[in-house]
């Protein structure tokens, strides 16, 4: 199971890292398909068929709309060179350095804070139930839905989904507003 | 706990995109990933061993998995469609005015 | 698009979209629920839209008549995301309907009636960001 998975993410690891590094934006964009997808088969890996439907659908439909940004606009890249030809002469061009080092300090120092703080974690596959152990004895009895994602979701917790229903609908009257056709005179 | 730290070297490539690159599409995407990578990290926090997904079949069963990472994590997925598309709508309006996707020469705040 | 991809999914939307309405009414029985459905059901919209291009709501006549239908039909789906949303608010805070037996179709009290309106606020968003940047790109060329 464990191996199974590493596999797995270490394939959508690869797949990052090609969408950063292509120098096509439609190919980095379907190569961003492979995070998404294999966050899918994760997800149905780890018992959790609700976000697997919904993840499905969802990564299609963020391609879709990608897909349609960059038809109606460019497809090249903007990548920079790390050396830079001046004069027949290669020098190295200063400003990827100063990318690299600033990248690199950023993620070895979160690097290393997280496994400081991943040792207080349980290990994989061993979980402490504190929180959810009233939702699984007695969800049932409570509630009288047989799925207890649903229960969580619409009777114990649903004033997350109810803010979670005003962040979208927040979030589309942004975008229509931001795409209006015709601005104001 | 492997599974955990390459988790977070998924978030990182994620980080670095978002800090390197010079096209606003790849920082869209290194946002999106870094997203991918969070939802991931909750769901394996929340997964027991011989554990089954929470839905009760015949009643009686105790060993599910935690439901309640699955129900934080379901509401993210459709709300970071959501700022994906507004993230997208705000670079093609960018593009729109200035000609090119270059953070470098967007940045006259003038008009 | 061809007549392969129109045939095809002239079929195919309406069992995606009744799966949806599945998922949607089962979400409390079996895997499933509000946001699973809702992005199903817009997926079949989506798809309709893709093979038949944009003109199979009408938005695409003449400038002006294109706007107003436009304005319209976005007007529509936010008004029905707004619906799912206070109606769900008004009864979010306790389960007052009946409990019922557990495991049958109509039980759960509530719950079932939050799952169809929180899927049908999704199903609109969602559906919405599309054509949003749907008409963008006609509107630019």
């Amino acid at each position: 199971m464990e191996a199974i998975l590493a596999v797995i993410i270490i394939l959508m690891i690869a797949g990052s890292i090609y969408t950063l590094h292509a120098r096509d934006l439609l190919s980095a964009v379907i190569s961003y398909g492979i995070t998404g997808f294999g966050l899918v088969i994760c997800f149905l890996l780890l018992k959790a068929p609700d976000l697997a439907i919904a993840q499905l659908v969802v990564e299609i439909i963020t391609l879709i709309i990608m897909i349609a940004v960059i038809r109606i606009s460019t497809r090249k890249d903007l990548t920079e060179k790390t050396t830079i030809r001046v004069e027949g002469e290669r020098y190295v061009n200063l400003r990827s350095v100063v990318y690299f080092v600033t990248g690199g300090v950023f993620i070895l120092g979160f690097l290393y804070f997280f496994i400081q703080a991943t040792s207080v974690l349980d290990p994989f596959g061993v979980h402490s139930v504190r929180m959810a152990s009233v939702y699984i004895e007695q969800g049932v009895d409570l509630t009288g839905a047989h799925n207890l994602v649903a229960g969580v979701l619409f009777d114990f917790r649903a004033f997350d989904t109810l803010g979670e229903a005003t962040i979208l609908i927040t979030a589309v009257i942004g975008v229509l507003t931001v795409l209006r056709l015709k601005g104001k005179k | 706990m492997i599974l955990y730290i390459l988790c977070f070297i998924l978030f990182l490539v994620g980080l670095f995109g978002a800090i390197t690159r010079r096209n606003v599409i790849k920082i869209v995407l290194g946002i999106c990933i870094m997203e991918y990578s969070l939802n991931l990290l909750l769901i394996l926090i929340g997964y027991m061993e011989d554990g089954v997904s929470p839905i009760v079949v015949k009643g009686g069963e105790s060993n599910f998995v935690d439901p309640l990472p699955q129900a934080m994590v379901i509401t993210v997925i459709v709300i970071g469609l959501a700022t994906t598309a507004m993230l997208l709508a705000i670079a093609i309006r960018l593009y729109k005015k200035h000609g090119t996707f270059d953070i470098r020469q967007i940045k006259n705040l003038k008009g | 698009m061809t007549n392969i991809v129109k045939t095809i999914s002239r079929f195919m939307s309406g069992v995606v979209f009744f799966f949806g309405v599945y998922l949607l009414t089962n979400g409390h029985l079996s895997p499933g629920g509000g946001f699973a459905g809702g992005t199903v059901m817009a997926g079949a919209f989506v798809l309709m839209v893709l093979a038949f291009g944009d003109n199979i709501m009408h938005l695409r006549k003449t400038k002006e008549g294109s706007t107003i239908i436009e304005n319209l039909a976005i007007l529509m789906f936010l008004l029905f995301a707004a619906a799912g949303m206070w109606l769900g608010a008004k009864v979010f805070f306790h389960n007052y309907l009946d409990i019922g037996v557990a495991g049958k179709l109509v039980s759960a009290g509530t719950i079932p009636l939050f799952n169809v309106f929180v899927g049908i606020e999704v199903a609109a968003a969602l559906f919405t960001v599309f054509l949003a940047f749907v008409i963008f790109k006609e509107e630019e060329q």
